[in-house]
């Protein structure tokens, strides 16, 4: 078993518009209102990479920012575990529409924006952050998988890190084959010891087996969390957003589950 | 970090099937590259193509996994006894013991290159038999792994450009040292593709005869592909290993999405970590196998960190000369090399350089050296500014 210290959230999704006011909604204490997700792009970008990023970008370093913010670490100084299914999803499709067409012209921005670590390269570049920082694809379990490898480095290394899981809806045709229900970006700051700012602690186990898979309560946010692969963490933040001692169990690759076990820091 | 037995490794590119070949290729100084014969790709271009790959049938029972990037990883856990020694593991540990941490930076997006020149005419889809979870997203490749070495342990692609395959070694060893897994399969494919072969070109950045790394008039890449795996287990464990992972250090360039830091800033930084991970001084590494990619800004950025760092004086190569730049599987393609030159006492030289750089200071061989290698150190940088270096040791 593996322990970390939650010292900030960051959320974006659609109808949760920052931690502040999604977790009164994943509390239960108002409504579930689906409503497009907003996101700008960040100020922190010099001016040329800013009119690079696409939206999936966008809402990773958005996401990570609030949970910075709300940890009071600089981010410069913490590592990062990028964890999305699609990467930038606009851009994918922009290549491979310029490949297929007989003059194949393709743009040396879309090009190095096609890397998976994308957004991990930006948000180096956004934080001046030369700490190690990975970036990783598990399909539908992408955000199960970067909070096992966060809670491995915490575990191992002892320093904190950053958990940024995102994912944004392909256009058409590739939206047919593979439909990201939403665009969703919902970001951790781990430590591994407590400190004033921690406000619940995070036991995670991984459980090779099959069990019964946390879902939400509202069928809207159920919806949400079945249908994008960066909202399956919604039960997480959910259990942060209750304030009391719960356990969630994340599908993770193959019917496999992380079991976290989340207690709040009184 | 504790030191990690690698108790088995397998390699495929452009200089052949499995280790035996591929060291011929370095004692030979043979190079693999070619001019550019993929698909219907029309640059003045040269690649390191993996021959056969078209024959290749795809095991019956993972067919639907079949496309470019997942023949090549079939071909490279059939090479060099790599799956029975996984199979072996699996019978001592436990099927969910065993973690499969696979990098690849394309994985098989030929294959919706391809369907992209099939859609439906008036409605635009694509063709009926496009099977995007089992070629195109980029966990296809763990997944095919995990399912043809039946491993039930965790499981995930790192996907961190040009540096994913060595960055592996990093996950997988935090897996073992927290305990969550007993042995994991590390490495992985990349394969050829038009997103990078136009990708690259489109950035000026490849070569428009077979790559000079460090070379004088050294013009660009030359695009490779190619799989390498290797069987990570805890030291005591394994009798026998070929190696062991002694260090791994990683970084970010906070500089730019496709140019290093022209001091090569982060690279030195994942230098400095990987040596303070295995807790060797410097003059501890006999051999650096560089990230070489035969760029003019990279190649320069890379000597200013390794001539700092070593004083000029450790003996260093790149290999990509050789084998092209396997992009995401450059990082075990070169591991497997460094161990190789430990295993063999050869610092390859670099295949296809004439006459180095006179700007660049580092001790760059051109020809083979033999001599005592008992430890190495790899370097992998990708876009997006990630770095990684691995410190490779002999066994004993």
């Amino acid at each position: 078993m593996m322990r970390a210290f939650v010292e900030g959230v960051g959320l974006l999704g659609p109808g949760l518009q920052g931690w502040a006011a999604g977790r009164r909604v994943l509390a239960g204490e108002e409504p579930y209102r689906p409503a497009p997700t907003a996101v700008a792009a960040s100020e922190l970008l010099p001016a040329p990479e800013r009119r690079r990023t696409g939206m999936p970008v966008k809402l990773a370093l958005a996401a990570g920012l609030e949970a910075f913010g709300a940890a009071g670490r600089d981010a410069a100084e913490v590592g990062t575990v990028f964890a999305s299914s699609g990467g930038d999803c606009d851009n994918v499709h922009l290549m491979c529409e310029a490949l297929a067409a007989p003059e194949r012209q393709v743009s040396p921005t879309r090009f190095h924006n096609s890397v998976h670590n994308a957004a991990a390269g930006y948000w180096s570049i956004a934080t001046r952050s030369r700490a190690p920082s990975t970036s990783l694809c598990c399909y539908d379990a992408s955000v199960a998988a970067g909070l096992l490898d966060a809670a491995s480095q915490i575990a191992v290394d002892g320093d904190p890190v950053a958990l940024i899981a995102y994912d944004h809806p392909y256009p058409e045709p590739l939206n047919a084959v593979r439909p990201l229900g939403a665009s969703f970006g919902a970001a951790l700051v781990l430590a591994p010891r407590a400190t004033a700012r921690a406000i619940a602690v995070l036991d995670v186990a991984f459980v090779p087996q099959k069990a019964a898979t946390a879902r939400m309560d509202d069928p809207g946010l159920e919806a949400l969390r079945a249908g994008v692969p960066a909202a399956r963490c919604l039960p997480l933040l959910a259990a942060l957003a209750h304030g009391a001692r719960e356990t969630v169990m994340l599908e993770y690759v193959a019917g496999t589950h992380l079991r976290v076990a989340v207690s709040p820091c009184s | 970090m504790q030191p990690l037995a690698i108790s088995r490794y397998s390699v495929v590119n452009c200089l052949g099937a499995g280790s035996q070949a591929v060291t011929g290729a370095i004692r030979e100084r043979r190079s693999g590259l070619a001019p550019c014969d993929f698909e219907t790709v029309a640059l003045e271009t040269w690649i390191g193509r993996v021959a056969g790959l078209e024959q290749v049938r795809i095991r019956s029972d993972l067919a639907v996994y079949d496309c470019r990037n997942n023949r090549l990883a079939q071909l490279g856990l059939e090479t060099d006894g790599f799956a029975g020694a996984v199979a072996a593991a699996r019978e001592r540990y436990g099927a969910a013991r065993i973690g499969v941490f696979v990098g690849t930076s394309t994985s098989g997006i030929l294959e919706t290159e391809l369907a992209y020149r099939r859609r439906d005419p008036t409605s635009g889809a694509l063709p009926p038999d496009f099977r995007y979870a089992e070629t195109h997203n980029t966990f296809s490749l763990a997944d095919f792994v995990r399912r043809y070495l039946s491993l039930e342990g965790p499981a995930c692609v790192v996907s961190s450009a040009c540096s994913s395959t060595a960055k592996v070694f990093g996950n997988a060893a935090r897996m073992i040292a927290a305990g969550i897994c007993d042995a994991a399969v590390v490495g992985g494919v990349d394969s050829l593709c038009l997103t990078t072969l136009y990708g690259f070109h489109s950035l000026e950045l490849t070569a428009r005869g077979p790559c000079r790394p460090f070379d004088a008039e050294r013009d660009g890449i030359s695009i490779g592909e190619g799989a390498g795996f290797a069987l990570l287990e805890r030291k005591p464990a394994a009798v026998g290993a070929a190696a062991v992972l002694l260090g791994i250090g990683e970084s970010s360039d906070a500089y730019h999405m496709s140019t290093p830091h022209p001091e090569g800033l982060g690279a030195k930084l994942a230098m400095t970590r990987a040596l303070e991970s295995a807790g060797l001084g410097l003059s501890e590494v006999d051999y650096v196998n560089l990230h070489g990619t035969g760029t003019r800004t990279n190649d320069a950025a890379e000597d200013r960190a390794v001539a700092d760092l070593f004083y000029a004086v450790t003996p260093c190569s790149s290999t990509k000369g050789a084998t092209g730049h396997l992009l995401g599987a450059a990082g075990i393609t070169e591991a497997i090399i460094c161990i190789l030159a430990i295993g063999h006492d050869i610092m390859p030289g670099s295949a296809n350089t004439r006459v180095v750089d006179p700007a660049l200071g580092c001790n760059y061989l051109v020809a083979n050296r033999e001599g005592r290698v008992r430890r190495a150190l790899s370097n992998s940088f990708g876009f997006g500014g990630s770095n990684c270096s691995l410190v490779l040791g002999a066994a004993a």
